[in-house]
């Protein structure tokens, strides 16, 4: 990057650090916390429009609102990380198994057979032939979706608790003015809901940040994997900046950026607290 | 082979006892019944040390954190922070390569094994989430209570002892349920860190995503480890509900905190 670095091997102490910390790999690693927070960015909302479809479901009438219960305690109800990995593959497949009768429907040989699932090749998904950039983008796109489905129904439990939670003089007034119940909810318990479900959203996305580095987990080249490959133990031979195992130094990097990202958006959410409070009949916003 | 054979086999393959070599074609149900049941010994191991050794470590920590001395309560308090603001995952690889320098330079080198090195992550990890949660406690503990036992002369360690620690706990409880519950979730991460299994000896995930990698089907094994987990944590409910009655034995039958299970996914 610098014109000295040219030749590392003759650079010593702070001249060696900016050429080495400067290099292409490294500047890998420095996009994949930019892919970390792209999958924020775009989960969040996502979840949230999922969580807010959940809730809603719930609260529809009967045979509607078993569908939306049955998703929020389905995701709720099992563990944990196995999730993940689990819904991963199953998207893939299930993908792939509709690709396959729509594209190929002459197909008779049965996709499971044995340990080998087949399906015929114009439904490989993406193509094999396709390149490396649509794999990556393919592969983020299921790593949003799977995110989006498991913080989906926590974010459904708590706005579904929100909308409850709203004073049930908003609702009866808003009857007595005439409104419908369509009007009623998009118009009294929408705009108010957010205060109550604050809380349990921001506790969410504090759990959603420190659920990030499972994306690694997803075969994702994200910071973990980026912070095990440099760090790792380079030989003279294959690099110009041989050093030994540093993966501890880079791994304290990515504790010390976890631990600065928690504490700036435990402030960030402390302002949009005491802004949507403000004019609340609750004991934050008497104010 | 009948499925007798199989558990004498595989029953205890994740603690080294039985067949060494792991099935590796035609899997039948009861083969992925039975390694990832083995391997569940290992998550039983982690969280029960961890929560044993961690309840007495988190109730130091959160009498630390409500000392007058501020160089104590600062340590706690960071402690704390480090432990929950950062991901589960992030800790153990960072303690892991720790332990490998401490390794390098010959001191305790067994902390890179899994069973002790991983062990003493969860207790640091459940001390600073139970720590947050008796810290919570203790400040709520009704004021009469702690005056009525100054009244009857009680100081230091008998009022402590006697009057606000039961008070604490009784008050924590439900909440510390679920703290052990996600402690049971939180042990599946252990062997997809840093740390090497050794001989494919890993826990129930580690089983399950081998059949899932083998046979491209995740439709059987991770059901499976979900069934387990679930018997697991009504199991933990059923413990800690019995000790929940016990704390509020004294209370009249409405006044009696439930337990509810709020499960979170990750830490």
């Amino acid at each position: 990057m610098f014109e000295y670095c040219v030749d590392p091997s003759v650079l010593e102490g702070f001249r060696w650090l900016s050429c080495y910390l400067t290099t292409g790999k490294h500047f890998l690693f420095y996009w994949s916390f930019l892919t970390v927070l792209t999958l924020l960015a775009v989960t969040a909302p996502t979840a949230l429009a999922f969580g807010f479809g959940g809730a809603m479901l719930a609260r529809g009438p009967a045979p509607v609102s078993w569908l939306g219960k049955v998703y929020i305690m389905a995701v709720r109800g099992v563990p944990d990380i196995a999730f993940f990995l689990f819904f991963v593959i199953a998207l893939d497949q299930g993908i792939e198994y509709l690709r396959h009768m729509v594209v190929c429907p002459d197909w008779t040989d049965p996709i499971r057979q044995g340990n080998d699932f087949i399906v015929c090749s114009d439904a490989k998904t993406p193509n094999n032939s396709a390149d490396q950039i649509y794999h990556d983008v393919y592969g983020f796109f299921l790593a949003v979706f799977t995110y989006a489905i498991v913080f989906g129904a926590f974010a459904a439990n708590v706005l579904f608790g929100a909308m409850q939670a709203v004073p049930r003089g908003q609702i009866e007034t808003a009857e007595a003015y005439g409104m419908t119940p369509r009007q009623t909810f998009w118009r009294i318990t929408v705009p108010q809901m957010w205060v109550y479900a604050l809380p349990g959203l921001s506790n969410l996305w504090m759990v959603l940040i420190k659920a990030t580095p499972l994306l690694f987990l997803l075969g994702i080249e994200d910071i973990v994997y980026w912070a095990r490959e440099l760090g790792g133990t380079k030989q003279a031979k294959f690099t110009d900046y041989p050093h030994g195992d540093w993966r501890l130094w880079y791994f304290l990097f990515l504790l010390v950026f976890y631990l600065a990202f928690t504490k700036v958006s435990e402030a960030v959410l402390d302002r949009v607290m005491a802004r949507l409070t403000r004019g609340q009949g609750t004991l934050g916003g008497t104010a | 082979m009948s499925c007798t054979q199989t558990i004498l086999d595989y029953g205890l393959r994740a603690i080294g006892i039985g067949e060494r070599l792991l099935p590796r074609t035609d899997f039948t149900l009861c083969q992925q019944f039975t390694l990832i049941g083995s391997g569940l010994i290992w998550n039983v191991y982690f969280a029960v040390m961890a929560l044993v050794v961690g309840f007495f470590l988190a109730n130091a920590v959160a009498m630390g954190k409500a000392s007058d001395r501020w160089w104590l309560r600062k340590l706690c308090e960071w402690f704390v922070l480090i432990f929950r603001g950062s991901p589960l995952f992030i800790q153990f690889f960072l303690a892991y390569f720790i332990f490998l320098r401490l390794k390098q330079a010959g001191i305790l080198p067994f902390l890179t094994v899994a069973q002790w090195g991983a062990l003493v992550v969860l207790i640091l990890n459940t001390a600073a989430y139970s720590a947050e949660i008796f810290f919570g406690a203790l400040k709520s503990v009704p004021k009469g209570e702690v005056e009525a036992a100054e009244a009857y002369g009680m100081t230091g360690w008998a009022k402590f002892r006697r009057i606000i620690w039961p008070t604490q706990m009784r008050l924590a409880w439900p909440a510390y349920t679920n703290e052990a519950i996600f402690l049971f979730h939180a042990t599946t991460l252990v062997f997809f860190s840093g740390f090497p299994t050794w001989r494919q000896q890993g826990d129930a995930l580690y089983y399950a995503q081998y059949f899932a990698d083998k046979t491209f089907n995740p439709f059987v094994p991770y059901p499976i480890l979900a069934f387990y987990f679930v018997v697991i944590s009504v199991a933990v409910i059923g413990l800690f509900g019995l000790i929940n009655r016990r704390l509020n034995r004294h209370l009249p039958q409405a006044q009696r905190p439930k337990l509810r299970y709020r499960p979170q996914i990750i830490r």
